[in-house]
């Protein structure tokens, strides 16, 4: 799999894990074991959660993992059956929605079709009693700021998808929340449209300082965006991290295989030490990882490779036999910038490999059913206890 | 692309289009369909509202029919007589007599407070309906309508029933102990109000239930994300969503009860009438053909704004939903 078109450059000049900074400060929003049931079925399960102030936090996961439940719980529109619900350290649990600060972008934008553009942005800001003119002065500000300057009177059925969108997130904008959730932004987008937007959404969130929740089940989207994700599965978190901790540390098979595709090769602990732990797997002879683990010699474990960190070549490799397989080519997958190459190895392991095309399709120099070597680095793979 | 010897396809038949590009309404056969309505309407409908406009224009006589003059074909002489007998004097009755105007007026008064009633009853039906499970939605809907499955002569019948003295009604009050004495219905304002929102409560609900049904729940969510609590979310956005539907309501109630006979003939009193039951009495206890078929009349073009309004609010809604 292509890694994200862009990555998050991280705001503070780099670190993996920001958060270990502010980890001290008190988190802006803290889930406590939270709870919440639909007919007896569990859609959310004793989750907890701490999400900064600032940052841009994905909730990443498959249909039906309570990713959605979870954001409306924060908006107020459920509540919790178990757990607390904390916001600045004030418990918000039993808080009626219009008496949050928290605003939610609808996935399908909820504009109120009788009004226009300024009336829907404004309607917040006259809940709140403001007086007239600093409403006015707050709806031109953010309509500028979502360039959507000059269609104040339009009613929403006059306005493109993307216009809608825009209006939408002034909407929430112009209330100045404490937290900002957006439920799936991009579902409804085109490709091109979904980029764009993307920045846009990155750009306003670092020039307001705000904090954004968002909901997606794509997860080229949650990486390009998020500073930290969480991915959840029926309900649970199976892990928080940034990005790359995500992806090249994923803590169980269940999310090394979620977040992109990846190769998992089960073995033994033959040894741990200082030169990472070597492990015996039937599929793949002795691969050595040179990652930290708690594994322990004797333990099943399972070695998790990214395809785009196999390298693949006609001739064995140089270097020593541990990280490297011979196989013949089974499939190959033509994505454009990348092949997807499905190798069966000699022990009857199926692997995929991806490498740029680094030449023209009619240059190929490795074909179906060529032989071929896999080799990787001890630093490429990760070792799964779970 | 083409040899040059070969013939290209036949672009012929590309210069005149199969029948499914082009405009249907255009084509003789769509003419004729429309055209057997067009045919039903001026013949049921036109005709004899034409011969009515025709009546109310003659002067009565004691003859059968009883008005003069009588349309007579023959030559051109008797239509020169024809159209030199009619005259304007049934109108200008209607407009001296008090009677008639304070019918008219007592008609639209009925009427007006008759919509306003159905309003207050009917939205929260209305809303209810919308609000239930979807499952239970189109049961809530048949309930509404079962009513009309019987006659409506006969609803208003059982009425009479309830509301006389020993009636269901005064039954259930001295019963809860909210009056003492028997009260009197029949015969009073609020019997034909109670008949009327009766009768005509279907008509409310339904429109303004089709349209709260179309509305999206997720504009209720948004109003109060944005900080408004339920009841202010309910004027500011449910309301204006709902009008097009309360407007037709309003209409599709107004328009029919200005014209109420039965309602007020059997439940109200004999006093004050409305213009229905003083069309009926001029026309089978006067025998007046002529003075009936102006009332008739000038109560079409009563009620021909209100009429024009909702076809407007129609059109625009069709237009609204392509």
């Amino acid at each position: 799999m292509a890694e994200a078109i862009s990555s998050k450059r991280p705001k503070n000049g780099g670190g993996l894990s920001e958060t270990a900074r502010d980890a001290a400060a008190r988190p802006l929003v803290r889930f406590e074991a939270v709870t919440k049931r639909f007919s007896g079925f569990a859609a959310v399960d004793r989750l907890s959660l701490d999400i900064h102030e600032g940052e841009f936090f994905a909730l990443l996961g498959p249909s039906g993992c309570g990713k959605t439940t979870l954001l409306r719980m924060l908006a107020g529109f459920e509540t919790p059956d178990e757990g607390r619900i904390l916001l600045d350290g004030e418990d918000i649990s039993g808080v009626p929605p219009y008496r949050r600060p928290v605003n939610m972008m609808f996935q399908s934008y909820a504009l109120f079709p009788h009004l226009t553009v300024e009336g829907n942005v404004a309607f917040g800001l006259r809940q709140d009693g403001l007086p007239k003119d600093e409403i006015a002065a707050r709806v031109k500000e953010v309509l500028a700021l979502v360039r959507l300057e000059g269609l104040e009177k339009r009613k929403p059925h006059q306005l493109s998808g993307g216009q809608r969108q825009r209006v939408a997130l002034a909407r929430c904008l112009v209330k100045r929340p404490r937290v900002l959730l957006l439920d799936e932004p991009l579902a409804a987008l085109d490709r091109r449209l979904r980029e764009d937007t993307r920045f846009e959404l990155m750009d306003l969130q670092s020039k307001l300082g705000l904090t954004f929740v968002i909901v997606t089940h794509d997860q080229e989207e949650a990486m390009s965006v998020a500073d930290r994700i969480g991915v959840m599965n029926q309900g649970w978190l199976a892990q928080v991290g940034t990005p790359p901790e995500i992806y090249e540390q994923p803590i169980s098979r269940w999310v090394a295989q979620f977040v992109g595709d990846v190769n998992l090769i089960e073995g033994r602990i033959l040894s741990v030490g200082g030169d990472g732990a070597l492990i015996e797997s039937a599929g793949a002879g002795r691969l050595r990882v040179k990652q930290k683990t708690q594994a322990k010699p004797g333990d099943t474990v399972w070695v998790a490779l990214r395809p785009e960190k196999l390298r693949m070549s006609r001739e064995p490799p140089a270097l020593a036999e541990e990280n490297s397989l011979a196989g013949q080519v089974l499939d190959i997958g033509y994505l454009g910038d990348i092949s997807i190459y499905k190798v069966r190895t000699d022990k009857g392991l199926v692997m995929k490999a991806a490498t740029a095309n680094m030449t023209r399709l009619i240059e190929r120099p490795i074909t179906w059913d060529d032989r071929v070597w896999l080799s990787w680095t001890p630093e490429a793979g990760v070792v799964l206890t779970q | 692309m083409f040899a040059e010897n070969e013939t290209p396809p036949r672009l012929a038949a590309l210069a005149d289009p199969p029948l499914k590009g082009r405009d249907h309404s255009r084509t003789w056969p769509a003419r004729l369909v429309v055209l057997v309505p067009y045919v039903w309407l001026i013949v049921f409908f036109l005709l004899p509202f034409v011969i009515v406009v025709k009546i109310s224009l003659s002067q009565t006589a004691m003859a059968q029919p009883p008005y003069i003059p009588v349309l007579d074909l023959a030559g051109w002489e008797g239509l020169k007589n024809f159209f030199s007998e009619l005259t304007f004097e049934n109108y200008v009755l209607l407009f001296t007599d008090s009677l008639y105007l304070t019918s008219y007026l007592r008609s639209l008064e009925i009427a007006a407070v008759s919509t306003l009633l159905l309003l207050l009853l009917g939205f929260p039906i209305a809303y209810g309906i919308a609000r239930a499970p979807r499952r239970w939605q189109a049961v809530l809907v048949i309930l509404v309508m079962l009513p009309f499955w019987t006659s409506f002569l006969i609803r208003v019948y059982a009425w009479i029933n309830i509301l006389q003295r020993e009636g269901l009604l005064n039954d259930a009050l001295l019963m809860l102990g909210i009056v003492q004495q028997p009260l009197v219905w029949l015969a009073t304002d609020a019997a034909i109000y109670i008949g009327i929102v009766y009768s005509y409560l279907p008509f409310m609900v339904l429109p303004i239930y089709a349209t709260l049904e179309k509305m999206d729940e997720s504009l209720l969510e948004a109003a109060a994300d944005l900080g408004s609590p339920p009841w202010k979310a309910f004027w500011l956005v449910t309301v204006p969503l709902a009008l097009p539907g309360i407007a037709a309501g309003a209409l599709l109630c107004f328009i029919p009860t200005v014209g109420e006979f039965v309602i007020p003939d059997l439940l109200g009193g004999s006093e004050q009438m409305m213009i229905g039951q003083t069309l009926w009495t001029e026309f089978f206890t006067n025998r007046d053909w002529p003075v009936a078929s102006a009332l008739a009349v000038v109560l079409l073009c009563l009620l021909i704004g209100p009429i024009m309004i909702y076809q407007h609010m129609q059109t625009r809604q069709l237009e609204g939903a392509r």
